[in-house]
């Protein structure tokens, strides 16, 4: 049967963070985590094309933390099986180690036809684990798909980039990357939910996949990340108050000719 | 760091590119090395004596058919053979979407580290690049440094301001490879719709978001940037959800920093601030007391902005008369 695989990251919820005010340093830690929300356009996509096409589809996700509640939500909106490698060594790990496990990961798992992904996830936001995936495993590489449209052999995308737009033609397996507005992504049913606890999640660690510890963490990547602020915003923050609309706008005029954005 | 030397620039759009190599031009002068830009392409005499104008010692010209129409795969072939010839130490690429990707997939062939949309680059004591970039959605500024070489950063559009150009002497090199037929075909290239001048060129932008009810509600929003001379901008909902426009403001849009923004009727979410939040000048209504974008703004209007915006182009009108 024909296989899908479906990269999600699992993300620190953004929304949440916070700043430690004696520090100025960001604080991720008691931050919830949840799926990446492009991965989870990705996973939406998969499941449409399982569904229209009878593929099978699987998901993998490579952390160093604790993710099955992510992997059991991606199972309950449709995927059939989650793998997991879960390692505490990956703590540190840039772009290029991610994705060198992953390609190990994909490896073990077998025989695919495609591979998607989100356009960036939404804390790191590189863009970069899906193109290099691709090229560790050879296969061809799109990036930012707004359409997929898949054949026996091939696959034909729609790109969004930023003043065109492209269709693009590759054979499978390829890989796609893919942007918010290419679905909706469903939101499972109860009665999903119940059936999902069923489905299997193989969880290995580095060692399942021939991987050492020195490959990955700090030790293993190309860049590595040397403090993480919170930029500082000095905005002036003036209320301008009026009893009408138009005294509202007189005031703000001025002011803006004040700070010389405006008129001469 | 070995035997690799010199600050590479790549970018297939030549503003960029210039741009580039007013990023890297302090980098090369700091390491004591050459600033190459690379073009990859036809006929390319005339666009290297812009590029050696604007700060470059030396261009590296690959001249190849398929080159001519830009296509990653051909350009990630070249300058993969390029820098493994070369060994440049560090390699600044345009983070156009394309930019990325190519970056990406370059710094896999070459294993090594990338950090994208950097805003600051410097060298560290040891010679190591060091980069900041914005993450968490914009909650955050991280700096990292490499760990390998080459060094491989990509660098939006508008981030530094290009050199003024100067006549200078540099070098010209032409190299010529053979490169395979790339894997993935383009089929179509359909143009967006083009607005007259770049959002990330206008000095005034007017952006809208959902509290704008209906697409022709913009009229307001075009009077006033008539008025200004500025451009009408949005938020990503009015362009995906609700398909009026191509493009938006923010962390997965165009980035901008105008002298004066003015944003109506959005709430402020960090992905949107993300794009503006160099503005200048801010100015926001919302009609909510509390919303965020108020606590990034200069200016803050509580109200309706169907009320407030054409009072404010009818003062503005008086004023400029
Ligand atoms: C991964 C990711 C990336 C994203 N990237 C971007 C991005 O690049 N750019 C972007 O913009 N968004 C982006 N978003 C979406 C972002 O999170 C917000 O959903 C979006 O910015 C909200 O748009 P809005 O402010 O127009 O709408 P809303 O949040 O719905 O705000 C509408 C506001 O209008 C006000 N309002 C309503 N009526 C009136 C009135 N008559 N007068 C005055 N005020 C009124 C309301 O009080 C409200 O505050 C991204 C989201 C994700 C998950
Ligand atoms: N740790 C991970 N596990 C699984 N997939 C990942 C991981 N990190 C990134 N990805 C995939 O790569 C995409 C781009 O991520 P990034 O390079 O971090 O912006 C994500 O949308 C995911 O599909």
């Amino acid at each position: 049967m024909p296989r899908i695989i479906v990269c999600l990251k699992q993300s620190v919820d953004v929304s949440q963070l916070k700043a430690d005010p004696s520090t100025g340093r960001l604080v991720t830690a008691g931050v919830s985590r949840k799926i990446s929300d492009f991965d989870k356009n990705a996973l939406e996509e998969a499941i449409r094309i399982k569904e229209k096409n009878g593929w099978e589809l699987a998901t993998v996700t490579v952390n160093f933390e604790e993710v099955k509640a992510s992997i059991r939500e991606a199972l309950a909106m449709g995927a059939d099986k989650g793998f997991v490698v879960l390692d505490e060594a990956l703590k540190g790990s840039d772009t290029w180690v991610t994705s060198s496990v992953l390609a190990k990961a994909v490896g073990k798992i077998g025989e695919f036809d495609l591979i998607l992904c989100g356009e960036a996830s939404i804390d790191g936001f590189s863009a970069q684990v899906g193109p290099r995936l691709g090229e560790l495993l050879k296969i061809p590489v799109i990036t930012y798909a707004r359409k997929i449209n898949i054949t026996q052999k091939t696959v034909q995308v729609e790109r969004v980039l930023e003043d065109q737009y492209e269709t693009v033609e590759a054979n499978l397996p390829a890989l796609v990357t893919v942007t918010k507005e290419i679905n909706e992504p469903r939101i499972p049913s109860l009665m999903a939910i119940m059936k999902a606890s069923k489905k299997e999640i193989l969880t290995w660690k580095l060692a399942d996949i021939e991987v050492s510890a020195e490959e990955v963490g700090e030790s293993g990547s190309g860049v590595r990340i040397r403090d993480v602020t919170v930029p500082q915003v000095g905005r002036k923050k003036i209320r301008i108050e009026g009893e009408t609309a138009a005294e509202i706008a007189e005031k703000l005029v001025k002011e803006l000719v004040k700070e010389g954005v405006v008129g001469k | 760091m070995g035997e690799k030397k010199g600050v590479w620039a790549f970018s297939e759009n030549m503003e960029l590119l210039k741009e580039l190599l007013a990023c890297g031009s302090p980098l090369a002068a700091k390491l004591d090395t050459e600033l190459s830009a690379v073009l990859l392409g036809g006929d390319m005499k005339e666009k290297a004596n812009e590029l050696i104008k604007h700060g470059a010692d030396r261009v590296l010209i690959v001249d190849n058919p398929n080159l001519r129409a830009f296509h990653i795969e051909t350009c990630l072939a070249a300058l993969t053979k390029l820098a493994k010839e070369k060994n440049p130490q560090i390699i600044l690429i345009g983070a156009t979407k394309n930019g990325k990707d190519l970056a990406s997939r370059l710094a896999t062939r070459l294993q090594t580290g990338c950090t994208p949309d950097c805003s600051q680059l410097f060298v560290d004591e040891e010679g190591w690049l060091t980069t900041k970039r914005i993450v968490f959605s914009g909650n955050a500024i991280v700096t990292a440094s490499y760990l390998k070489t080459p060094q491989i950063a990509t660098i939006p559009s508008r981030t530094f301001e290009k050199l003024e150009p100067h006549e200078r002497t540099g070098n010209a090199e032409k190299i010529s490879m053979s490169l395979e037929e790339p894997k993935v075909k383009i089929m179509k290239i359909e143009k967006m719709e083009a607005t007259d001048v770049k959002i990330e060129d206008a000095k005034i932008v007017i952006c809208g978001g959902r509290g704008v009810e209906k697409k022709e509600d913009f009229s307001f929003f075009k009077e006033l940037a008539r008025t200004l001379q500025g451009q009408i901008g949005n938020t990503r909902p009015l362009a995906e959800d609700r398909k009026w426009f191509s493009s938006w403001v923010g962390l997965s849009g165009k980035k901008i920093k105008p002298a004066l923004y003015i944003g109506c009727g959005i709430s402020g979410m960090i992905q949107h601030v993300a794009g503006m939040r160099d503005s200048q000048v801010v100015v926001a209504i919302n009609k909510d007391p509390e919303a965020a974008i108020f606590e990034v703004a200069d200016y803050i209007l509580v109200g309706d902005l169907y009320e407030i915006l054409p009072a404010i182009v009818q003062e503005l009108k008086k004023t400029l008369n």
